[in-house]
């Protein structure tokens, strides 16, 4: 038995969802979409179980998105795996007349239906009642008093869905198809074998977005609608008008409208006049986006530290207690090295999203929506783009995934192109130590350091050319697409807690069943890369360096043994097999190494650098870092290797360059296809070359 | 003839014809229908969008050139 969820954005559907479901849910994709399918499992009250879609919010059965799409689609579609046998309507009770136009449409395809009427205490806040028992004798079918933000009134919803799909109820509407169009829908209605004639006319007004329909069923409802001079839009505006018109006469009888109370805005209005203030409005919107960078960096570095610990010393357990072999070797440094790197964003994506959520849940989201929309527009996004590109200068994979919110198909596609842009946390590693190097240690009219300065000036190089590629973008891509701006602005709401928490699992989830696949496959491909190379040069690097440095103990010896197979490794000579095409970027053969195995996570860019240049383990914090790169000379000129161009040239190449696997992993899920992170990876890389080159040969 | 963009911050009107079709059909579903009052309640500090409040129950925030297709009386 299948139920579904369906009701407005903002009715509290997914806080019904999950208290029906608890933790026995899952998110998959609905099938050829992009569109999350949160599908669960309930007892109820015969104590069989059944099954719980969350169907996407949408305020009727036309379709401006692709989530209102599949709403569309799966109720339409009798043979879709996802069919309900039921429907239950989630209504905000406070704003009835909006919510029943959706429940008189989803009646009207035959499937039958309960109606939950919930946030009642809200709608009584503002002095609006609602005669229950007389709504249901009104409209024929079972009404259920709900609070789903706490959880009231479950076991009621239950004994109801139990009963209604034993005796299924459906209530009649007001006629909403004219007489001429009548044997057209007959028509339709038999050839697909629909409940009704309204699912007929959708299969007639909306053919193109059923893509469940072949050809020549589209040529068939094409031949059809053509006769009937069929005009869609003027259909859809006339039934809604009389859904209204109906729903309207239903409510005159059931609701009782509190005169004095009835303002249910105040307070949100109030709040938005300090909120969307012209100067207030965006020191508060600096404020918060202060605070949460503030708690992402420090307070995530906790766990993270823990996870990067637990997992050093997991490997060096079972490196202890396994005999050594080439198969530990895979485990430790290869697989488990691995998923240590899936593990370790973990902390960062909850608290950003613990962040992202308490905002939306509070309603403050869509006035940030509001507050940057005209700003960024220019560069071919949308007010929504804002939380996904801020969410970036923590981590690119979760800030990806937020731009789910962007309804716009090509908005949303920009902003995942261009959010790698934005300096991520896992560049300041990178950043740190060469600025270290190369920018003095002096203070700007004794008060800014050059070094903060020239981080500072890292991160805002990204952001500007985050604007300036959707800029380009906006230009190149087309689209036919037609989306409004138009959005409905919540009330300011209490977070619910229970909410937040759902949300951070889910977008952990998702991280690490998703992303996590390529992340471990490729640190496997990589670890194979290093730990072997052909011939003599790989296999007798051990015995070359304890010939060249006789008199070392064997702690000593370790580094450079670990140096010189890293170098005879394929990815050593891969490194220098590309080094003619880095030679103009100013880098060696062994930066060369370190490019490469960077391109799993920039991160290991420090950590490649390290061993290349054979600094033991023991020691490797970032000042012995510094010296080792500031001595380190190269053979053919005599120059230091880290010279200022170099090193600049190098800054420049990590603030463009693609190299995370996780991002491509995360831009390929959300856009379903391979070209999107193809062409990034190829553009980001292309601006990262050239870029570097510029500097190099100008400081040169 | 005015439409909602004419509304000055506070100012109140009741939606009379939608110029753009497709986009009064989304309207329509999200409740402004002919003969409803709304209010103008914010303009974004850069002039666009707007925030209007539908008959003082819910609130809508739209561009400016979706508010110049909603004719007020």
């Amino acid at each position: 038995m299948i139920v579904a969820l369906i009701g407005n954005p903002n009715c509290g559907k997914s806080s019904l969802f999950n208290h029906l479901t608890g933790l026995r849910q899952k998110i998959g994709n609905f099938p050829g979409v992009t569109v999350d399918k949160k599908v669960g499992f309930c007892k109820i009250s015969d104590g069989s179980d059944i099954q719980v879609i969350d169907l996407p919010g949408t305020y009727s059965l036309y379709p401006n998105s692709l989530d209102e799409q599949v709403v569309l689609e799966v109720l339409t579609n009798q043979n879709h795996s996802d069919y309900p046998d039921l429907a239950v309507i989630v209504v905000d009770s406070s704003n009835l007349k909006r919510n029943l136009l959706l429940f008189e449409e989803v009646n009207d395809l035959g499937i039958p239906t309960v109606l939950a009427l919930n946030m009642l205490d809200v709608a009584n806040e503002i002095g609006i009642s609602v005669n229950t028992p007389k709504l249901e004798k009104i409209l024929g079918i079972p009404v259920v008093e709900v609070n789903a933000r706490e959880g009231i009134g479950l076991e009621g919803l239950k004994l109801t869905i139990f009963r209604a799909l034993e005796k299924k109820q459906i209530h009649e509407n007001v006629e909403v198809i004219s007489e001429e169009m009548k044997p057209a829908a007959k028509a339709v209605k038999k050839r697909f074998s629909l409940k009704t004639d309204y699912a007929a006319l959708h299969y007639l007004t909306q053919t193109d977005k059923l893509t469940f329909l072949n050809s020549e069923e589209k040529k068939f409802l094409g031949k059809i609608s053509g006769e009937l001079n069929l005009d869609a839009d003027a259909f859809q505006a006339k039934e809604v008008m009389d859904r209204y018109k109906d729903i309207g006469v239903t409510l005159s009888q059931v609701v009782e409208i509190e005169a004095e109370k009835h303002n249910s805005l105040t307070l949100t209005q109030k709040i938005d006049n300090v909120l969307i203030h012209r100067f207030w409005g965006y020191v508060i919107f600096l404020g918060i986006l202060f605070l949460i960078f503030q708690s992402v960096f420090t307070l995530a570095n906790y766990p993270m530290d823990l996870i990067d610990g637990g997992i050093a010393s997991l490997n060096d357990f079972l490196k202890s207690v396994l005999p050594e072999s080439k198969i530990t070797d895979l485990l430790t440094d290869g697989l488990i090295a691995g998923i240590g790197g899936v593990v370790i964003f973990i902390p960062q994506i909850a608290f950003l999203f613990a962040f992202i959520s308490i905002l939306e849940e509070s309603g403050y989201m869509a006035r940030v929506v509001v507050l940057m929309d005209k700003l960024i527009r220019k560069f071919g996004m949308s007010g929504k783009s804002v939380v996904p590109l801020i969410s970036s200068m923590a981590c690119t994979v979760p800030a990806i995934m937020s731009a789910r919110t962007i309804g716009n198909w090509k908005d949303r596609l920009i902003t995942i192109m261009v959010t790698p842009l934005m300096s991520c946390s896992a560049r300041l590693p990178i950043y740190t130590i060469l600025i270290a190097l190369v920018v003095p240690d002096d203070k700007l009219f004794g008060l800014f350091g050059f070094q903060g300065l020239a981080l500072m000036g890292l991160y805002l190089l990204g952001f500007f050319s985050a604007l300036v590629g959707g800029w380009f973008l906006k230009k190149i891509l087309k689209t036919n697409e037609r989306t409004f701006f138009v959005m409905e602005l919540p009330t300011y709401k209490k977070p619910r807690w229970k909410q937040v928490g759902f949300t951070i699992l889910e977008k952990v989830k998702t991280f690490v069943f998703e992303a996590g696949k390529v992340i471990v496959a490729i640190s496997i491909i990589l670890w194979v890369l290093a730990s072997y190379g052909p011939g003599e040069g790989f296999s007798k690097a051990e015995e070359r360096v304890a010939a060249q440095n006789i008199g070392l103990t064997t702690d000593q010896l370790e580094p450079k043994i670990a140096a010189e197979k890293l170098q005879n490794s394929y990815a050593g000579l891969f490194g220098k097999f590309i080094e003619p095409a880095i030679k103009p970027l100013g880098y060696d053969w062994k930066i060369g190494i370190a490019l490469i195995t960077s391109f799993a996570a920039r991160e290991v860019f420090v950590g490649t650098i390290s061993t290349i240049y054979s600094i033991g383990a023991e020691d490797a914090d970032d000042s012995t870092i510094k010296s080792r790169l500031k001595n380190e000379i190269n053979p053919e000129t005599g120059e230091p290797v880290f010279s200022v161009a170099t090193s600049y040239s190098l800054l420049i190449f990590y603030v463009f360059a693609m190299m995370c696997m996780s991002t491509i992993a995360v831009v390929y899920r959300e856009t379903k296809s391979w070209k999107w992170p193809i062409i990034q990876l190829i553009y980001m890389s292309a601006l990262a070359y050239v870029s570097a080159f510029a500097v190099y040969w100008f400081l040169k | 003839m005015k439409s909602v963009a004419d509304l000055k911050e506070g100012e109140k009107g009741v939606i009379s014809a939608f110029l753009d079709n497709k986009l009064a059909l989304k309207l329509l579903e999200m409740g402004c229908l002919p003969g409803t009052e709304v209010t103008l309640d914010h303009k974004a500090p850069l002039g666009c969008p707007y925030c209007i409040s539908v008959s003082e129950d819910y609130q809508l925030s739209l561009r400016k050139s979706e508010a110049i297709t909603i004719l007020i009386d």
